[in-house]
C-alpha cells in the first residue's frame, strides 16, 4: 500500500549498522563515495566492494534487496556505459576489436559503470538501514554548524519531517480522489499523452486545494502548540555516538587509506 | 476565578469569502469560570470557531478584549501570547492534520520542545500525557496507521504536555465513529472531572452537549442564550432558531407529549426518557 | 435493479505479510427499491463492499450481479458494459466536496454526464444538471455559475450529490453522507435522500454510523463485523438482540433501547423502531 512510502525502503531489523547515528552513516556514506571517486583503477573499486559487501553483512539487510536498488538506474548504467564505448578517446597503442571498439574502451566503460553502482548501492545500504525521520535528524544536527551564517537549518529540517509526516495522507487522499472521479466516469488510463494529461485535472486540483487547507489547519495547530520557530527551542531526541560509531568510522578510514594506497602504488 | 472572559468582543474576516461577509464574532461579552465544562453551538457558520481561536490568540480581536487568567490576548509583551497557548490546549477538527512528526513520541514532544522545556522533563511529560490517553502502548507507533480516534488522543496528549489549564475541543468528534467519539469524550471527560481543567467543546453533538455544565448558543456571531442544558434545552424555539436540534431523548419526548402522551418536558437523556415511560405505563 | 452478493471474499495486500482480509464469505440481496443500510466499525468492510458494488475494487473470489452485470470473479470483463454500470450505480464518497475542481458548480456537475454520454448535446447535458441541481434543492438560476469554493459545506456537499446523480442512477450509494454537517444540514440532507428514494423510485445503500438515522430511514440493514455480516434484516429483527449488538460494540437506535428497557420492565412495545410506529403503539398500550 502507499502507506509504506513515509518508511521509503527502510528494512526493519535491528542490526549493528541499523543501530549507528545517522550521523555516522551520513559521514561515512560521504567518505565511501569520494573514495569511489578517488579510485582511478579496479583494485580500488575492489577495495570499496569490499567494504560494501562487509557493510551490508553486519545490517542484516539481504544483499538482494541492495542490488534492487541498481534496478531503477539499470538505464543509466548502460547510458554511461555505451556512452563511454562508443565514444571512448582512442589513444595511441590501443587494440581495436573491431569498429571503433577497443579494449581499453570496454574497460574504461566498465569501471565508470560499476562506479556508478557501486554508488548507488552504497547509499541505499543508509537508506535501507535509517528511517526517513532519524536521516532529517542526521541532517539537521550535521548542518547546525551553517545555522551560524543565518541558514535556516531548523525551517529546513521541520519542512523535510513534515513532508515525510504528509506523504502516507496525501497518498491516502489522491487514491480516494481517483476513486471517486472514476465512479463519475472519468478515464485516466486511455487516450494519447494530451488527453491524459488533462485527464489529471480532476485528480490535481482537489489535491492541491486538500493540500493548501491542510497546510492552513497545520499552521494553526503548530501557533497552538507554542511553535515560534528555532528560538529557545530545545530537542526531545539527541543523537549520540558510541563506541560503535567509533569503529565504523575506523573501519571507513581504512577504506580510505587502502583505495589511497592503492591510487598510488599501482 | 475566570479563566476566560470576552468583552464586546467583535471579529470579521478580511477575506470576500461568502460564508464569512459581515462579523463572524459580534459583540460577545462572556465570562467562563476555571474547571467548568462548556459546550459552544451553534450551526455552521455561526462563529464558533473563530471564537475559539480568539481565545488562544490564533485571532486577535477587531475589537473588544479577550483575556485568559486575567492576560489579555492582545499585549505589548511579545511572549504574552505563548504564555497564553501555553494554558490552552487546543484540539481541532481533522484527525489528519495535526500532528508535526510521525511518531507519537516525537509529535507529543513538539509542544515541549518549543517553549523550551529540558529533556527529561520532556519524557516525563510525554509519560504522563501518553498515560492521560490511554495511548501508552502506542508511543513508539508511526501515527498515519492509528485510528481517527487514536489520532484525536494524540492531539489531545500534544495537548496535555504542555500542561494547559484550559482545553478546546474544535469539532473534534466530528469526524470520527462513534467508538472514536466515546474515547476521546472519555479522556475530555477525566481531564474535568479529575484535574478540574476547563473544558470548552464545540459540537453538533447534542448528546454531548447535554453533558456539560454550560451551553453558549451562538447564530451569526451573537451569542444568543446561556444556560445549564436543561435551561437551554427548554427553550426549544431558541434552539431551532439557532439551527441547531434537541437531543434525540428530548425531540422524542416533546412528540410524545404532542401526541397526548404525558410526559416530563425536562427530559435530556435517553435514560431519563426510559425510566418516564415506565413511570407512566406501569402506573395503569 | 437487483444486487445479488454469494460468498465474496477479498484480501487486500494479498501474499504479502501486510494482507488483510476485508471481506469473509459475504451473501447479500438487495432488492430495488430498498433503502439499505449499512453498519459496522471502521475497517468492518463496509467500504470494501460498496465499492464493489461499481466495480471500483473488482471482485476477487465469488459471485456479484449488479441488475444485469455479472461483476463476479470468473465473469468476462467488458470496458464499455463497465462504464454503463457506473452511470447506474452511483457512488457517492466520505466528504464528497473535497472532489470538486471544476470553477463552477455547472461545469462540475456536468463532468459525470460528459463522461458517461460523451454524445449529449449541449441542451441535453444543461437539462440534466439543472435538473440535478433542483433535485438536491440548489436553484440552478441561482448557483450553477457560481464557483463551488465559494458555497458553505453543506450546499458543497450537494453539488457533489448533484454531480453523481446527473447521470440519473438507479442506485445510490452513499457513504456517510451526513458526516460533518451541523444538525440542520443533516436533518435536509436526509430529508433529500427520503424524496429521491419516493419521488424517484431510487435504490438507497447508505454507510451510517448513526443507528437513529438507520432505524428511522432504512427498511433493511446489514451488520458488518471484520468482513463478515453478522446480521441483516429489518431494524426491528437487527435490533432486537441488544446482546449481541452491546457485543459488537454498537448502540441501539433511542427507540430500540427504549423498547428494550421497557420489556425488560414487563412492558411489550411491539413497533418497527421508527419514532413515528413507536408513538402509535404506547398511545395503543396507554389506551388499553
Amino acid at each position: 500500500m502507499l502507506q509504506d512510502l513515509t518508511f521509503g525502503q527502510y528494512y526493519p531489523t535491528t542490526s549493528l549498522v541499523h543501530k549507528l547515528d545517522p550521523r555516522t552513516k551520513l559521514l561515512l556514506l560521504i567518505a565511501y563515495i569520494t573514495s569511489i571517486f578517488v579510485a582511478d583503477n579496479f583494485y580500488g573499486l575492489a577495495a570499496a566492494l569490499l567494504f560494501l559487501l562487509i557493510a551490508v553483512a553486519f545490517s542484516a539487510v539481504p544483499f538482494w534487496s541492495v542490488l534492487k536498488s541498481v534496478k531503477s538506474i539499470l538505464f543509466l548504467v548502460l547510458f554511461t556505459f555505451l556512452l563511454n564505448l562508443l565514444f571512448y578517446a582512442k589513444k595511441e597503442g590501443d587494440t581495436t576489436l573491431f569498429w571503433r571498439i577497443t579494449v581499453e574502451g570496454l574497460l574504461s566503460a566498465t569501471f565508470l559503470a560499476s562506479r556508478l553502482i557501486l554508488l548507488v548501492m552504497g547509499s541505499s545500504v543508509l537508506t535501507l538501514t535509517t528511517t526517513p525521520v532519524s536521516l532529517t535528524d542526521g541532517i539537521e544536527s550535521l548542518l547546525k554548524p551553517l545555522s551560524y551564517v543565518k541558514f535556516p537549518v531548523h525551517e529546513l529540517a521541520l519542512i523535510m519531517s513534515i513532508a515525510l509526516r504528509f506523504i502516507p495522507t496525501l497518498a491516502e487522499e489522491t487514491d480516494r480522489i481517483i476513486r471517486a472521479q472514476k465512479a463519475r466516469g472519468g478515464d485516466f488510463d486511455t487516450g494519447n499523452f494530451f488527453k491524459r494529461i488533462k485527464a489529471l485535472i480532476p485528480i490535481l486540483i482537489p489535491l492541491l486545494v486538500g493540500a493548501f487547507r491542510r497546510a492552513d489547519e497545520l499552521g494553526n495547530a503548530m501557533d497552538a502548540r507554542c511553535y515560534s520557530g528555532s528560538r529557545n527551542r530545545t530537542k526531545y531526541k539527541k543523537l549520540k555516538f558510541t563506541f560503535r560509531d567509533l569503529l565504523a568510522t575506523l573501519f571507513t578510514a581504512a577504506l580510505v587509506a587502502g583505495v589511497v594506497l592503492l591510487k598510488i602504488f599501482f | 476565578m475566570q479563566a476566560i472572559t470576552f468583552e464586546n468582543v467583535s471579529y470579521a474576516y478580511k477575506r470576500a469569502d461568502e460564508e464569512f461577509s459581515g462579523k463572524a464574532v459580534d459583540g460577545v461579552s462572556l465570562g467562563i469560570e476555571a474547571g467548568r465544562s462548556v459546550a459552544l453551538l451553534g450551526a455552521n457558520g455561526s462563529g464558533k470557531s473563530t471564537l475559539a481561536k480568539l481565545i488562544n490568540g490564533l485571532l486577535l480581536p477587531d475589537s473588544g478584549e479577550v483575556k485568559v487568567f486575567g492576560m489579555p490576548t492582545v499585549c505589548d509583551d511579545p511572549n504574552g501570547l505563548f504564555d497564553i497557548r501555553k494554558r490552552v490546549g487546543m484540539v481541532f477538527q481533522n484527525p489528519d492534520n495535526q500532528q508535526i512528526a510521525s511518531i507519537v513520541e516525537d509529535d507529543i514532544a513538539f509542544g515541549p520542545e518549543n517553549v523550551g522545556i529540558e529533556r527529561e522533563d520532556i519524557g516525563r511529560r510525554i509519560d504522563a500525557a501518553l498515560k492521560f490517553t490511554d495511548m501508552e502502548r502506542f508511543r513508539y507507533s508511526q501515527i498515519s496507521r492509528l485510528s481517527g480516534g487514536q489520532k484525536q488522543r494524540v492531539a489531545i496528549a500534544g495537548a496535555l504536555a504542555l500542561e494547559p489549564d484550559i482545553l478546546i475541543l474544535d469539532e473534534s468528534t466530528s469526524m470520527l465513529d462513534p467508538k472514536g467519539r466515546k474515547e476521546v469524550m472519555e479522556v475530555a471527560r477525566s481531564l474535568n472531572k479529575e484535574k478540574g481543567m476547563t473544558i470548552i467543546n464545540i459540537t453538533h453533538y447534542m448528546d454531548e452537549a447535554a453533558e456539560a455544565d454550560e451551553i453558549y448558543l451562538l447564530k451569526a456571531g451573537k451569542l444568543l442564550k446561556k444556560g445549564t442544558p436543561d435551561e437551554v434545552f427548554s427553550d426549544v424555539s431558541t434552539v431551532e432558531e439557532c439551527g441547531l436540534e434537541l437531543p434525540r431523548a428530548s425531540m422524542l419526548a416533546a412528540k410524545l407529549k404532542a401526541a397526548g402522551i404525558n410526559i416530563d418536558q425536562k427530559i435530556t437523556t435517553k435514560e431519563g426518557l426510559a425510566e418516564e415511560l415506565c413511570k407512566l405505563l406501569l402506573k395503569d | 435493479m437487483q444486487i445479488i452478493a454469494k460468498g465474496l471474499n477479498f484480501v487486500y495486500n494479498k501474499k504479502t505479510k501486510f494482507s488483510v482480509k476485508a471481506l469473509d464469505n459475504v451473501d447479500l440481496t438487495i432488492d430495488e427499491g430498498d433503502f439499505f443500510g449499512i453498519i459496522g466499525h471502521t475497517g468492518s468492510g463496509k467500504s470494501t463492499f460498496i465499492q464493489h458494488l461499481n466495480a471500483l475494487v473488482p471482485v476477487q473470489e465469488g459471485v456479484l450481479k449488479v441488475g444485469d452485470y455479472d461483476l463476479s470473479a470468473n465473469a468476462k470483463k467488458d470496458k464499455k458494459a463497465l462504464k454503463t454500470l457506473r452511470s447506474k450505480v452511483g457512488m457517492v464518497f466520505q466528504y464528497p466536496e473535497y472532489q470538486l475542481f471544476e470553477d463552477t458548480v455547472f461545469k462540475d456537475v456536468a463532468f459525470g454526464f460528459s463522461n458517461f454520454f460523451p454524445q449529449a448535446s449541449k441542451r441535453e447535458t444543461a437539462d440534466a444538471v439543472y435538473e440535478a441541481l433542483s433535485l438536491v434543492g440548489l436553484d440552478p438560476e441561482k448557483y450553477a455559475e457560481r464557483s463551488p469554493f465559494d458555497l458553505s459545506g453543506g450546499q458543497k456537499r450537494r453539488v457533489a450529490i448533484a454531480g453523481v446523480i446527473v447521470t440519473r442512477p438507479e442506485i445510490l450509494v452513499l457513504d456517510e453522507p451526513v458526516a460533518g454537517l451541523d444538525p440542520k444540514g443533516k436533518r435536509e440532507l436526509m430529508k433529500l435522500l427520503r424524496t429521491l428514494h419516493e419521488k424517484e423510485s431510487k435504490t438507497i445503500i447508505i454507510v451510517s454510523h448513526d443507528m437513529d438515522e438507520v432505524a428511522e430511514n432504512c427498511n433493511k440493514v446489514a451488520v458488518f463485523s471484520e468482513g463478515k455480516i453478522v446480521r441483516k434484516g429489518t431494524p426491528k429483527d437487527v435490533f432486537s438482540d441488544a446482546e449481541e449488538i452491546k457485543k459488537l460494540r454498537l448502540d441501539l437506535p433511542l427507540t430500540g433501547y427504549l423498547c428494550q428497557t421497557l420489556k425488560s420492565k414487563g412492558v411489550n412495545v411491539d413497533c418497527d423502531l421508527t419514532e413515528e410506529d413507536f408513538i402509535r403503539k404506547i398511545q395503543e398500550i396507554k389506551r388499553g
